[in-house]
């Protein structure tokens, strides 16, 4: 039995929790549970996961208003001294809003909400997120968002690229992100962020099961 | 009382698709002569304090804070006094 503790964040307007709640809890048997984005601690929880949907409407900019809400006080100190967060989706919009990490996610080049399937490549093998897959494996994973071109300065982006923070790319950029980048971590290596959905493929029977294996990386690092 | 009127707009370096897409149209409809287009954000706050300086220092922390991004946007604080009060 694995000691993780997973806690999923629910913000107003969150609506993939119940999904990463599933695949945690379910799937993985791993011990679960939601938090109310008024709670003001993570408790006992060593995984925090900010889920996707549109928190606070996406009102103002995605992620900008729920990176206030008081359970963030406390993931931010938790991921301060070496936590895992994960962020997917609305999740990665919300922590780079907090500066957990670095760049932003602007509105899509073509400007449409794109929901489709893409290709993503495993840039780095050697992460807590990624322990499972092959180095330049290639994954299919959804993707569902208006706002997932990523953005970061010159400077910033040779740093992901000097620290092997970028874990994912995507094969055919779908949304403009800079370097094609699909997820990242961060210096630490304790925080993941990243736009495409692997809660909403961790199961044969849903199709496929290429997102499972960064919640089972995520599972095993626990020790 | 003062008025704050905030413009966002995302920064000079990075492409805005939403501005280059209503430059298009505009281009289509024959007006040539206009070469750039951008595409912002415009939030008024009322500011209840007795100074231009002091209203103007509050918003400038509300933009650094929450309005906007620095990251990818840039904004402009124009303060205006309430004739009412």
């Amino acid at each position: 039995m694995s000691k993780a503790k997973a806690g999923i964040v629910v913000f107003p307007g969150s609506n993939c929790d119940h999904d990463a709640y599933h695949v945690l809890k379910n799937v993985l048997s791993v011990d679960t549970k939601f938090l109310w984005h008024k709670e003001s601690a993570v408790g006992d929880r060593n995984i925090i996961i900010l889920p996707g949907g549109f928190s606070y409407g996406d009102y103002l900019r995605c992620g900008s208003i729920a990176r206030f809400s008081p359970i963030m006080k406390d993931v931010i100190r938790f991921a301060g001294r070496g936590g895992i967060v994960i962020g997917i989706c609305n999740g990665f919009q919300v922590l780079c809003e907090t500066g957990l990490l670095p760049g932003a996610l602007m509105r899509n080049e073509n400007l449409k909400f794109i929901c489709k399937t893409v290709t993503l490549k495993v840039e780095n093998n050697k992460s807590i997120f990624t322990s499972k897959y092959m180095i330049k494996e290639e994954i299919s994973l959804p993707v569902a968002h208006g706002e997932g071109n990523y953005f970061c300065s010159e400077e910033k982006l040779t740093a992901l690229i000097g620290n092997n923070q970028i874990l994912f790319t995507y094969k055919d950029n779908p949304n403009g992100s800079v370097s094609n980048i699909a997820g990242i971590q961060n210096e630490g290596r304790n925080v993941l962020g990243l736009m495409p959905h692997p809660e909403r493929v961790s199961e044969k029977i849903l199709g496929s099961d290429d997102g499972r294996r960064i919640f089972e990386s995520v599972a095993e690092s626990v020790i | 009382m003062f008025t704050a009127k905030i413009t966002i707009t995302i920064r000079e370096s990075i492409l805005d698709p939403q501005g280059k897409a209503v430059e298009h149209s505009l281009k289509s409809l024959g007006f040539d002569e206009i070469e750039d287009t951008r595409i912002g954000k415009h939030i008024e706050l009322k500011i209840n304090t007795s100074s231009k300086e002091e209203a103007e220092k509050i918003s400038k922390e509300a933009c650094s804070k929450l309005l906007a991004n620095p990251v990818m946007e840039d904004f402009k604080i124009e303060i205006e006094k309430d004739v009412k009060s």
